[in-house]
């Protein structure tokens, strides 16, 4: 495959991180799941910036966010799939 | 002048088709932003291949206690703040030394004084420094930081200032930099192996970019480098919180697992429950991780511990500068997550060359320990280009993978043992900033 868009460290994340600068609304992407070399694509509802997290599926406020196959926090408010997920939507469970 | 210009006009005019510059000779532009940079072709021998699974060796300095250093720094060492200005004026006065200083020292005690000592004398100790000059302000701790230095073997003095003055202190401490210096320049470098390496990894401003490609290539090289027997280091307590279980199942034994539980649990019970106002959401992430991406501290816990690799498993817990006593392997060290905190620990400790990984750039350097600084985040490598010395943005591109990426840092880490000048040490970023756990007497 060519240069992907996102990639996704586990196959049981929900959601991807932007590798490319300039996503915009509205843009076809491509990803690379890196634990099962397999690539998906999904459409972007926001613009991504650079290093910033898609939703993989739609999160409910106060779903667990799993990443590197992991428990990074949770869902405050909802979010569709292909959104971003940042700070005014995904918190952390600690401190 | 008039004859100048007659020679210059008649060259010129036998010329058939004369040339403002001769080939080979570069351009001096009228406008300096039309200039390009010059990068001459490497003369360095290449030390390996990508994908040779060959234990790599390095040009060191075998230093009197059997430790190998990479660098050969004569070190004018202040005991306390108020020593600061005496120590840079020798370092003035005598080119090629350094003085490192630092704002502490005075009415320190218990555990934070013991630490300020602890990190001195390593600092001293440290094999990147071939003699060292200890000033203070009296003769009794001065004699201390000596004492504890010189259990190395090495060349060390120290002076005192009460009751002398800095002129008399830095008229002798001079003289004698001086024939440390003519001794440390004749030193010679031999080849070393890979177990005689000591290497501390610590990551900052990481972004998401940190996780996925940067922090990983640290974990190649750490899985690489511990085959090879070398000593490794990870430290970073805060920045575990979120993955701590995950980390302390990485210990070599269920043991040193527990061990790093209970410095862990320590450090949230004594510093951060005490001192929190509301939450750490501000401080960790950072303001700059978020700008990254970073959402919470578990997502940077997880990317942080990338960078111990999938193999390697940690054979002790170390308490802020203390000196591994295992043997090869790598090491867990109870850090503050802070950049120059850190490094600075761990040089005291006795690591000579750093790996950085960042994300969105941060500039830290060490003034005994080159810290390499590498990044995977396209725009950083576009933006900071002055500060990265390995640039792993090909991963995203799929242009290399872990194990290619791995090797290229292992072969810029050689280079760097070798004698290459990395980025913070050409821009002179010499963070040496003590670790404090409380405030003085």
């Amino acid at each position: 495959m060519s240069s992907p868009d996102f990639l996704v460290h586990d196959s049981t994340d929900v959601v991807g991180v932007a590798v490319v600068e300039g996503i915009k609304k509205g843009q076809t992407l491509t990803g690379w799941v890196m634990d099962k070399d397999k690539t998906i694509k999904i459409k972007c509802i926001n613009a991504i910036p650079l290093g910033h997290k898609i939703a993989l599926k739609t999160l409910k406020d106060g779903e667990t966010v799993l990443k590197y196959g992991h428990d990074i926090g949770m869902m405050v408010s909802a979010v569709a799939k292909g959104g971003h997920v940042h700070t005014q939507n995904c918190k952390t469970k600690r401190w | 002048m008039a004859s100048v210009k007659k020679i210059s006009v008649k060259k010129s005019s036998t010329r058939k088709a004369p040339r403002a510059v001769p080939p080979g000779a570069p351009e001096v532009h009228q406008l300096v932003e039309n200039a390009p940079v010059i990068v001459p072709s490497p003369r360095y021998a290449k030390t390996r291949s990508a994908g040779v699974k060959s234990k790599p060796t390095f040009m060191g300095f075998r230093r009197e206690n059997g430790r190998v250093g990479v660098r050969n720094h004569v070190v004018i060492l202040p005991l306390d703040d108020l020593s600061n200005a005496a120590c840079e004026a020798v370092a003035h006065n005598i080119k090629g030394t350094l003085a490192i200083p630092h704002p502490y020292g005075r009415l320190q005690f218990g555990a934070d004084l013991d630490l300020h000592f602890r990190t001195l004398i390593g600092t001293g100790a440290n094999p990147n420094v071939a003699a060292v000059i200890v000033i203070g302000i009296e003769p009794g701790w001065t004699q201390k930081v000596v004492d504890g230095i010189s259990k190395t073997g090495k060349p060390v003095a120290g002076y005192c200032i009460e009751q002398n003055g800095d002129h008399k202190v830095i008229a002798a401490a001079s003289r004698q930099a001086k024939e440390f210096l003519h001794w440390a320049s004749e030193l010679q470098r031999e080849e070393c192996g890979a177990d005689d390496l000591w290497v501390s990894v610590k990551c900052g401003e990481s972004d998401t970019t940190s996780g996925l490609g940067s922090n990983p290539t640290v974990g190649n090289f750490i899985d690489k480098m511990d085959a090879w027997g070398a000593t490794t280091c990870f430290g970073e307590t805060s920045e575990i919180t979120g993955a701590e279980m995950v980390c302390a199942s990485r210990a070599a034994t269920p043991a040193i697992g527990k061990k790093f539980l209970r410095t862990f649990q320590a450090y949230m019970d004594e510093v951060i429950e005490p001192h929190k106002t509301s939450d750490l959401s501000d401080s960790q992430p950072t303001k700059g991780n978020i700008q990254g991406g970073l959402t919470t501290i578990e997502e940077k816990a997880f990317g942080n511990l990338e960078k111990i690799g999938k193999k390697a498993r940690y054979v002790d817990v170390l308490t802020p500068a203390e000196q591994p006593k295992k043997g090869p392997g790598l090491y867990f060290m109870d850090t503050s997550s802070a950049a120059a905190e850190c490094v600075t620990l761990q040089a005291a400790a006795g690591f000579v060359v750093h790996l950085f990984p960042t994300g969105q750039g941060n500039v830290v350097g060490n003034p005994i320990e080159p810290v390499i600084k590498l990044t995977a985040n396209p725009r950083t490598v576009r933006t900071m280009k002055e500060h990265i010395d390995y640039d792993c943005s090909g991963i995203f591109r799929r242009e290399m993978n872990m194990n290619i990426a791995g090797d290229g840092l292992i072969d810029m880490c050689i280079r760097v043992c070798n004698g290459r000048q990395t980025a913070a040490e050409a821009l002179g970023h010499r963070q040496f900033v003590l670790t404090k756990l409380y405030r003085s007497a």
